[in-house]
């Protein structure tokens, strides 16, 4: 309670500093400030840009350590990070990436994207978009507190019973990761929700589900593997908790529990988890390849086809990340067929890619760059994905550096460059700036070069048989130069990512150009208003007329796309300062719980969420209007 | 089409939870939710399934379970699941008093069967049943915990929306909470079906 109490005072001293003391005018002050409006916001373009950038943050914490990481691994028998400090920094790295980086960057474009490629003006659920954005908030700074209050977790991303329990973990490491992820948890199943919710029913007349651009289906089939993956995770994380906090015996052999629980409900969500992040990535590679090839995709339908076979087998292969655990032939070789039959229509994806480019006309932008980078890239990762998937093979590979290349080439030569590409696609759309080119390639090829250099030799690593997790290796058994290659590798990745920092610093502060509506000739229907867009994104909503609804128009020598409604009054959702509140209530709650003790905090945590859900409940709120008065001249469906 | 969904309050439909697109969304949104549900309870059956035999030496399934008491506890829910489709039709014809008559009764009904189960958890756990007695005491206080938690939060959520319908009436805006909380307590219910059989009934063949 006390440290409860410090804080708020020093959140209300700061906020009266930069405020400008208090007065009977702080609060109108408050409510009229940047931050205020951001805090509240409900605008899925707002929202979208703070998961972006809160995406970025995190993505340049994991990066950190992963530096120290392969700064241990360097050389033999280092003693830079020993120990309980490099489980840590590993355990970190990887669920920073995952659930704080990747996550949040898909959801930022998600969220910006998705409802103007549909015609939408807005999300289905506002308030919970905001809601969803606050409770990952909440959860990634609880992860990221564990460094300063406690020690950080340390049993790795997947969290392994028997070490993730009290006994071989004790102290609130492990504490961290359960409620942290589990708050967090809840904002990306809530996200899954409201994005399945809008591109089910907030479509613009004409947008057929056969109309919609393909980032638009990805995003919904990996919200549909959230809906049904989600689940798994917070039944797991809350066993462990219940195990570690309040006694209970999930997990603990001595008492009858099982180990191999945690390993089927974790990977029951695990393995849905890596198609979450690759699916969208295949989405935006779509689109990009398909404008800058100025190009329908090929086989479009077969790309949907596939995206949702992708998502449907992704629910039956999570035993392949169990081979080892001896479950028997039976089961392993039923999921080694499924686990390989995913190579199916991932390979038709990579086909209909290079058909898109084939015979187009190809422009080589840094977006371009980036998503040509993916395909070997990709294709890569997916090999040995199929060389894991046959279990007898995998006695060899499992828990050994093979393991973290395949995962490294999916996840970064995956995910990470599809992120990298969207971001210099999609950049002038969301900020109304451009990235600068040059810069774009530098960061590509030092990046891309560097990976190659970090991961490639890490294959050689796992078949000449050094473990993975562990914090450092002999010298004299042929490792030594394969690690110092590997690590040297960093020193590309790093300058690539300093050089999209300096990018984003410049287009944000210093470039004073606005970008163009239209910056790349594209397909789709974002590219139909001005960059960035208005806050009711179309001032009259288009009538889709074909698949590349703006192509279609272009085609037929229009300049505008064609209206589906006459220009009219516009409702708005107003924004709410709620979800932030309920968000600091899991946070204080979550922080109560890590804190152990009676619980006191915990539940006074909670008990604030209720009361905001009270309040929102019992909240009448129609929202406001636009009219056609004050929608600009330049009504935004320029084509 | 989007706006003029909204303004459109007086809709002839008999449908009053999805005039407005703001009403279908939240049917949507929450029959999706509902299927996030359905894994976390199918998680929890499974984790329960696993480790039903774990006993430790404490006092086994078939010696617990009472099932007169559960058939009790059970024959309450499912009325309540009836009385609460009395309260929606009773919404979809205007009726107020009626409604709140209705949902009175679901209420009513939860409180009871709510009661019941804390009576047997009381029971269980002066037999040395607990939840951090075995593996067996953990997963079936996790399972069936869980379920009551819904059934707690159905209740006061029932409740918050009668005082809401009772002050604003039925309306576009109330009428589509309150159906979405009807279709939670439906599927509260279904759960208990599930738990019934798989925790209960198999609970007594061993
Ligand atoms: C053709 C498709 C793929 C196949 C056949 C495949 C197969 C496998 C197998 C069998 C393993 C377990 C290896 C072991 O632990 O012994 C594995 C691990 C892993 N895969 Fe894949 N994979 C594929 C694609 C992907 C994609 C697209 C991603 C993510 C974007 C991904 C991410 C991971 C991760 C993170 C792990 C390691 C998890 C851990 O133990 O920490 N994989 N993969
Ligand atoms: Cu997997």
């Amino acid at each position: 309670m006390g440290t409860l109490t410090i804080m708020v005072v020093v959140a209300l001293f700061l906020a009266a500093i930069v405020l400008g003391g208090y007065n009977k005018n702080f609060l109108e002050r408050v409510k009229g400030s940047t931050v205020w409006d951001w805090m509240t916001t409900v605008d899925h373009k707002k929202i979208g840009i703070m998961y972006f950038m809160s995406g970025i943050v995190f993505f340049l914490i994991g990066g950190l350590e992963a530096i120290l990481i392969r700064l241990q691994l360097m050389v033999p028998a280092n003693d830079l990070f020993v120990g309980d400090i490099y489980n840590q920094i590993l355990t970190m790295h990887g669920t920073t990436m995952i659930f704080l980086a990747a996550m949040p960057l898909l959801f930022g474009l998600m969220n910006v994207i998705v409802p103007l490629q549909i015609g939408a003006r807005d999300v289905a659920f506002p308030f919970l978009n905001s809601l969803g954005f606050w409770f990952f908030t909440a959860g990634g700074i609880i992860l990221n507190l564990s460094w300063f209050f406690g020690g950080a977790p340390d049993a790795g991303w997947t969290s392994y019973v028997s070490l993730a329990l009290n006994e071989y973990s004790p102290g609130p490491g492990v504490d961290y990761y359960v409620l942290g992820l589990q708050i967090s948890g809840i904002g990306s199943l809530i996200s899954g929700i409201n994005f399945l919710a809008t591109i089910i029913n907030m479509r613009t007349p004409g947008m057929t589900l056969l109309r919609m651009p393909l980032f638009t289906w990805t995003t919904f089939v990996a919200s549909a593997l959230l809906l049904f993956a989600m689940p798994a995770l917070t039944v797991g994380l809350l066993l462990l908790m219940f195990d570690r906090l309040f006694g209970a015996n999930f997990f603990d052999y001595t008492m009858g529990g099982s180990s191999v629980l945690w390993e089927h409900l974790f990977w029951i969500f695990g393995h849905p988890e890596v198609y979450i992040v690759i699916l969208p990535a295949f989405g935006i590679l779509s689109e990009i390849i398909s404008t800058f090839s100025k190009k329908r995709l090929f086989g479009y339908t077969s790309m949907v086809f596939a995206t949702v076979l992708i998502g449907f087998l992704g629910f039956m292969v999570w035993v392949h990340h169990m081979f080892t655990v001896g479950l028997g032939p039976v089961s392993n070789s039923i999921f080694a067929v499924a686990t390989m039959a995913i190579g199916v229509p991932t390979g038709i994806k990579v086909f209909n890619w290079l058909f898109t480019m084939w015979g187009g006309e190809i422009r080589f932008t840094t977006a371009m760059l980036w998503a040509v980078g993916f395909i070997p890239t990709f294709v890569v990762g997916g090999m040995t994905g199929v060389m894991l998937a046959v279990p007898p093979a995998d006695f060899q590979y499992h828990d050994s550096y093979f393991v973290v290349a395949h995962f490294h080439y999916v996840l970064v030569g995956g995910t990470v460059f599809g992120i990298f590409a969207a971001a210099f696609y999609w950049w002038p759309k969301m900020f109304g700036k451009m990235l600068h080119e040059g810069l774009g390639k530098f960061q590509f090829w030092t990046f891309f070069i560097g990976f190659h250099l970090t991961f490639f030799p890490q294959h050689f690593l796992g078949l000449f048989g050094m473990p993975r997790r562990v914090f450092t290796y002999q010298a004299n058994v042929g490792l030594e130069s394969i690690n110092m290659l590997s690590t040297i590798g960093v020193i590309g990745m790093t300058l690539g990512t300093l050089a999209f920092g300096i990018n984003i610093y410049r287009s944000l502060f210093i470039d004073k150009t606005k970008a163009p509506a239209d910056p790349w000739n594209g397909r789709t229907l974002e590219w139909a208003i001005s960059s960035p867009p208005p806050e009711y994104n179309f001032a009259q909503l288009p009538l889709v007329r074909g698949y590349d609804a703006l192509w279609v128009e272009k085609e037929a020598g229009k300049k505008e796309l064609t209206p589906a409604e006459p220009l009219g009054s516009i409702h708005m959702p107003s924004s709410s300062y709620l979800p932030l509140v309920m968000a600091i209530g899991v946070f204080i709650s979550g922080m109560g719980f890590i804190a152990r003790g009676d619980y006191s905090m915990g539940i006074f945590g909670l008990i604030i969420l209720g009361i905001a859900m009270f309040m929102r409940s019992f909240e009448v709120d129609h929202g406001y209007h636009i009219e056609p008065e004050e929608i600009e001249k330049d009504k935004g469906v320029d084509a | 089409m989007a706006s003029d969904a909204h303004t459109n309050t007086n809709h002839a439909s008999n449908h009053l939870e999805t005039a407005t697109l703001e009403g279908k969304n939240k049917v949507l949104g929450f029959w999706l939710f509902l299927a996030a549900e359905v894994v976390l309870f199918a998680c929890l059956f499974g984790t329960y399934l696993a480790l039903k035999s774990q006993t430790m030496s404490g006092p086994t399934s078939m010696e617990l379970f009472d099932l007169n008491l559960v058939i009790v506890a059970t024959a309450l829910l499912l009325t309540s699941s009836l009385t609460s489709v009395f309260a929606m039709s009773a919404m979809n014809q205007r009726k107020l008093k009626l409604m709140q008559f209705w949902l009175g009764v679901t209420v009513f009904l939860g409180l009871a069967f709510l009661i019941l189960e804390i009576y047997e958890f009381v029971h269980y756990i002066h037999l040395g049943h607990t939840f951090m007695s075995s593996a067996f005491g953990s997963a079936f206080y996790a399972l069936v915990g869980t379920h009551g938690a819904h059934v707690t939060f159905g209740i006061i959520w029932i409740s918050s929306l009668m005082i809401q319908a009772q002050k604003r009436g039925i309306n576009t805006d109330t009428a589509p909470k309150l159906f979405v909380s009807s279709l939670y307590w439906h599927f509260i219910d279904v759960v208990w079906v599930f738990i019934f059989s798989l925790v209960y009934l198999l609970g007594k063949v061993g």
